[in-house]
């Protein structure tokens, strides 16, 4: 039973920023050993998407069931299956990066041995080992990133749901995260939000491209690549057509 | 529960990495040392004569302990707030209170173990404070009910203090807003008192809704329920709004 329920159920979410509709009936499904790209131009709504599906910000409509749990029936129980970067990674800058993990090991009701063994393995799968003892603050944007990374990661969450992760890494950590994305996603779920499409293409088995709050695609990258046609030919597409639009 | 204690060792730790506390903590020092220097040297050289003289029923405790902890209430006015402003606005500053939000932690755990981190910190203060009247048990012998008695009072008026301050951090997210708000609002309750106070005058409402009509009884070594009540219901209040303000912001 429980393997027949998918990652994420999210149908019909909606929400609005005042009179402008920042979300307009979007469904997102996810199975285990997916990973998902959400696609889309600058405020096209997907991070409000990914902070929706994380609970830390409520739905106007629609409703989400993370792992099989009602998010707003067991907010607790729904939230600990996920691990969530944020736009703007969440990091104390005050602490190092290995007291920073523990906390946020400690918030996650993790103790003891497990707790060490986390904190443990999510240095060395963002290697950050040679750093851990730096203080965050003194830090480059790019480990900063891979912090941010690690205390998604650190919990094990089925679901890992990262907000651009790659923004502000050089060439080779870029490919090192790619690298670590594709490997964390052969065992657990993840979405990840981009608007560079060659990461779309490096990573994820499924594109769903969105476009002011709407859906416009969700198609796997095999099938896309089946009906010979790519992913940056439909998205320049869809927004010269999308801008089109609003003119008329 | 466990989580909660684990924020608020975290927050309390985080507090002590800035040099503002230190800084804080060592002007509070200084101040109150040289009043109460000034105190016991008033009392040695005019006050204790006359008593003698006079054979009233006060003593050292009554006098110079009385006016310690009137003066610590008055400058926490100023350095409370200081000291609770950066609890939520610097994390919504930094964008960290997603990671609070996306735990798997409710937000009651995060504002108790917030404000459990600052009631340790006051629990340092009143230590540091309350030795300087112990002190003088080296060379008399002091009322300790008495000085039990301004303990407890001026950790439920500090305490009342970091819960608004609590509450009006969780408003915006530039600490030095928080701090001025939190600066205004304890001054006015201080005001309170004064025009209550007036002579000719006096009023009974303002004096029971400001902080040190409440606080003043427990100097003089009376705990009353009514007191302790009033302390209570204010820092449970501003604690369940920051609660709702929290909550509230998810749905925004």
């Amino acid at each position: 039973m429980q393997t027949a329920t998918s990652l994420i159920n999210a149908t019909g979410l909606k929400r609005y920023y005042g009179k402008q509709a920042a979300v307009s009936g979007v469904d997102i499904q996810l199975q285990r050993g997916e990973i998902l790209g959400l696609l889309g131009p600058n405020g096209a709504g997907k991070s409000t998407i990914l902070q929706m599906l994380t609970g830390t910000l409520a739905t106007h409509a629609g409703s989400i069931q993370i792992n099989g749990i009602d998010l707003k029936e067991q907010p607790l129980q729904a939230r600990k299956q996920i691990g969530y970067l944020p736009e703007n990674p969440p990091l104390y800058r005050d602490m190092t990066i290995q007291e920073y993990l523990k906390y946020c090991a400690k918030l996650h009701g993790l103790s003891g041995t497990e707790l060490k063994t986390a904190v443990d393995w999510a240095i060395e799968r963002c290697d950050l080992e040679t750093m851990k003892r730096r203080l965050i603050s003194n830090l480059s944007k790019g480990y900063q990133q891979r912090v941010g990374i690690a205390q998604a990661i650190l919990h094990k969450p089925p679901l890992i749901i990262l907000d651009e992760p790659t923004v502000g890494l050089d060439p080779v950590q870029l490919a090192q995260i790619r690298q670590l994305i594709r490997e964390l996603g052969e065992q657990h779920g993840i979405i990840l939000s981009t608007h560079i499409l060659q990461e779309v293409d490096a990573v994820c088995d499924r594109a769903q491209i969105i476009n002011h709050g709407q859906t416009v695609l969700d198609e796997t990258l095999a099938s896309l690549k089946s009906r010979d046609q790519s992913l940056e030919q439909f998205f320049n597409h869809q927004l010269t057509g999308a801008t089109d639009a609003s003119h008329a | 529960m466990q989580v909660m204690l684990n924020i608020g060792l975290s927050e309390f730790q985080r507090l002590f990495r800035t040099p503002l506390a230190w800084v804080l903590l060592a002007v509070l020092q200084l101040i109150l040392g040289y009043l109460f220097l000034v105190q016991v040297e008033n009392y040695l050289s005019v006050i204790q004569p006359k008593i003698i003289a006079s054979q009233a029923p006060y003593g050292v405790t009554d006098l110079v302990l009385n006016q310690l902890f009137t003066y610590a209430g008055i400058l926490m006015l100023v350095i409370m707030p200081l000291l609770t402003m950066r609890s939520f606005a610097e994390e919504r500053q930094n964008n960290t209170l997603t990671l609070l939000r996306a735990a798997p932690i409710s937000s009651t755990q995060i504002v108790m173990g917030k404000f459990l981190a600052l009631e340790l910190l006051i629990l340092c203060l009143i230590a540091m404070i309350s030795l300087m009247p112990l002190s003088l048990l080296l060379g008399t012998a002091l009322d300790i009910g008495q000085l039990s008695s301004a303990i407890l009072g001026l950790f439920l008026l500090l305490s009342s203090f970091a819960a608004a301050g609590v509450f009006l951090s969780s408003l915006t997210k530039h600490p030095m807003l928080a701090a001025l708000l939190g600066f205004a609002l304890l001054l006015i309750l201080a005001l309170l008192y004064l025009a209550g106070t007036r002579t000719g005058q006096t009023s009974a409402l303002l004096v029971y809704l400001s902080h040190f009509g409440h606080y003043l009884d427990f100097l003089n070594g009376v705990i009353d329920s009514r007191d302790v009540l009033y302390y209570v219901l204010f820092i449970a209040g501003f604690l369940a709004l920051t609660i709702r303000k929290l909550d509230n912001e998810r749905l925004g």
